[in-house]
């Protein structure tokens, strides 16, 4: 095994514990910090696969703003340190069927996948030297956001999605009264 | 097999110069902030360890070491033992990507005068910022006190609320640099302006928001004395008290750095490039001013009210810096500077 292998099983197993804590504990601010070290390994995996941008991005993002706003929102909606939540209700038994079912065709599918089991090699690019490729490969990604050809559909559909999300929320706390 | 050796001994002296510095350089802010305000005040200040006090912050730091730690019965002992050190681990890492000057040659290599240059350096910064509200937030949480709850609460909300408009001021230098690594940001202002002349705006934004990140005066909400009991840190006391000051004063020192590497050239000064060790000193010269700054503000105006500080941020500076980017962008495409 190489040093990566053993550093890709280390987080794999630390992201199946925390996110297995997540799910069972019974504090839920316990459960939102184990949530965050899911979140984190999650952040180790794209370390580990070169893909700073994105490693750095899940960062700010997940663990930065919206965990945070998941604990700002437990800690001023429940009693603290209160360990009265019910961890399961009737639906547990279809998440767990969900659950399995997804993620054995996602297994089928990368087993059937050719690639699935070599290794890749590092990313290279013609005329574009290594410590450049990274500052390429983001401005790309964001080019590929507006591009027609690319994921302008998809990137405009989730801003609406978004915006009607605030819309939502705004309507939600408005007072009616005044 | 020698090079690399040689690239590990590089790295971890690198890393131990700058964490040490960091250190004698939280002790020495305190000392200067005390010194200071006690100046504004028309006060002397610390003035009996050693000559003009200047063993004053040494005799704190020896008296905290001998207090007794007090853990509250009810706390959750773990995160409130691990809260002080999520303090203060980003506080001590934020500073990696900075640059302290061009490289230069030792025993024939080139040294580097920065940690890491990577290409999403300005990232970096806002990512391990957002992660230092943890230490906060959890000390108020796990201390299981009413006080130190509403502090934690009150400096989630905060920072949340202020992070926007930090992130947001980050664009326009980025936009103008084209680039997110910090060296190619301060090597664009070499070649034309410091970008506190092309960003008053981003500047002034930049400053108030990291004023309301590290809770210094007047957005010090999180541990109003009067009406919280010092808010989060209630609880703390000894060597882990002394853990939440230090995170707070090198947090102070990490955003001087960053703010002046950002908008005031970083390491760019006269003759920078036939001296190129003259760079971390032009460096501690800028955040010294920053720092001066933020006390002088800290010694003249009064802590905001909390709805208005939330007013503040989210209805005048954020808006304020979503008009800058624009202004920005529209300016560069106007004179073609980016």
């Amino acid at each position: 095994m190489t040093a990566l292998q053993v550093i890709f099983l280390a987080t794999a197993a630390m992201i199946l514990f925390s996110a297995w804590m997540v799910v069972t504990r019974r504090n839920l601010v316990h459960a939102a910090l184990y949530l965050v070290l899911t979140l984190f390994g999650v952040a180790v995996l794209f370390v580990l696969l070169e893909a700073t941008f994105l490693a750095v991005v899940q960062v700010l993002i997940y663990i930065g703003a919206i965990a945070i706003l998941m604990i700002f929102a437990i800690m001023l909606t429940r009693r603290v340190a209160s360990d009265d939540t019910v961890v399961a209700n009737h639906n547990a038994g279809w998440a767990a069927m969900l659950a399995v079912l997804v993620f054995s065709s996602l297994v089928i599918i990368m087993g059937a996948w050719s690639q699935f089991t070599t290794f890749a090699s590092p990313l290279t690019r013609p005329g574009v030297p290594s410590n450049e490729l990274g500052q390429e490969i983001v401005a790309e990604l964001g080019q590929s956001l507006v591009d027609p050809d690319a994921y302008v559909i998809p990137f405009e559909v989730a801003s609406v999605l978004l915006l009607a999300a605030l819309i939502g929320a705004i309507v939600v706390a408005w007072q009616k009264d005044k | 097999m020698d090079e690399n050796i040689a690239l590990i001994i590089e790295w971890v002296l690198k890393a131990v110069i700058l964490a040490f510095g960091l250190i004698t350089g939280f002790a020495y802010t305190t000392y200067y902030e005390r010194k200071l305000l006690a100046r504004i005040q028309i006060r002397i200040g610390p003035n009996r360890a050693g000559p003009f006090g200047l063993l004053q912050p040494a005799a704190d730091g020896i008296k905290l070491f001998f207090k007794e730690e007090l853990i509250p019965a009810q706390a959750y002992k773990f995160i409130f033992v691990i809260a002080p050190i999520l303090t203060m681990v980003p506080a001590l890492v934020i500073l990696a990507v900075i640059p302290w000057g061009e490289s230069f040659e030792l025993f024939g290599r080139q040294i580097a005068l920065s940690m890491a240059d990577i290409n999403v350096g300005v990232l970096y910064i806002l990512s391990v910022a957002s992660i230092s509200v943890y230490g906060i937030v959890l000390a108020g949480w796990s201390s299981n006190n009413k006080y130190a709850m509403m502090g934690g609460l009150r400096s989630t909300a905060q920072m949340i609320s202020y992070e926007l408009a930090l992130g947001l001021s980050f664009v326009g230098p980025l936009m103008l640099a084209g680039s997110m690594s910090m060296l190619d940001i301060v090597r664009a202002q070499q070649e034309t302006a410091w970008y506190i002349f092309y960003q008053p705006l981003g500047a002034l934004i930049f400053y108030i928001a990291m004023l309301a990140e590290v809770n210094r005066a007047p957005f010090d909400m999180p541990e109003a004395e009067q009406e919280l009991a010092a808010g989060f840190h209630t609880e703390y006391s000894g060597m882990k008290f002394a853990l939440f000051t230090m995170g707070e004063y090198v947090k102070m020192i990490a955003v001087s750095v960053i703010f002046s590497t950002l908008f005031l050239g970083g390491f760019d000064g006269p003759a920078i490039d036939r001296f190129v060790l003259l760079g971390p000193l032009y460096l501690v010269l800028k955040v010294a001013a920053c720092l001066f700054v933020m006390i002088w503000v800290r010694a003249t105006l009064p802590r905001l009210r909390y709805d208005r500080l939330m007013a503040f941020g989210w209805k005048l500076l954020l808006p304020a810096a979503l008009f800058n980017i624009f202004i920005t962008a529209v300016l560069i495409l106007l004179f073609d500077l980016g």
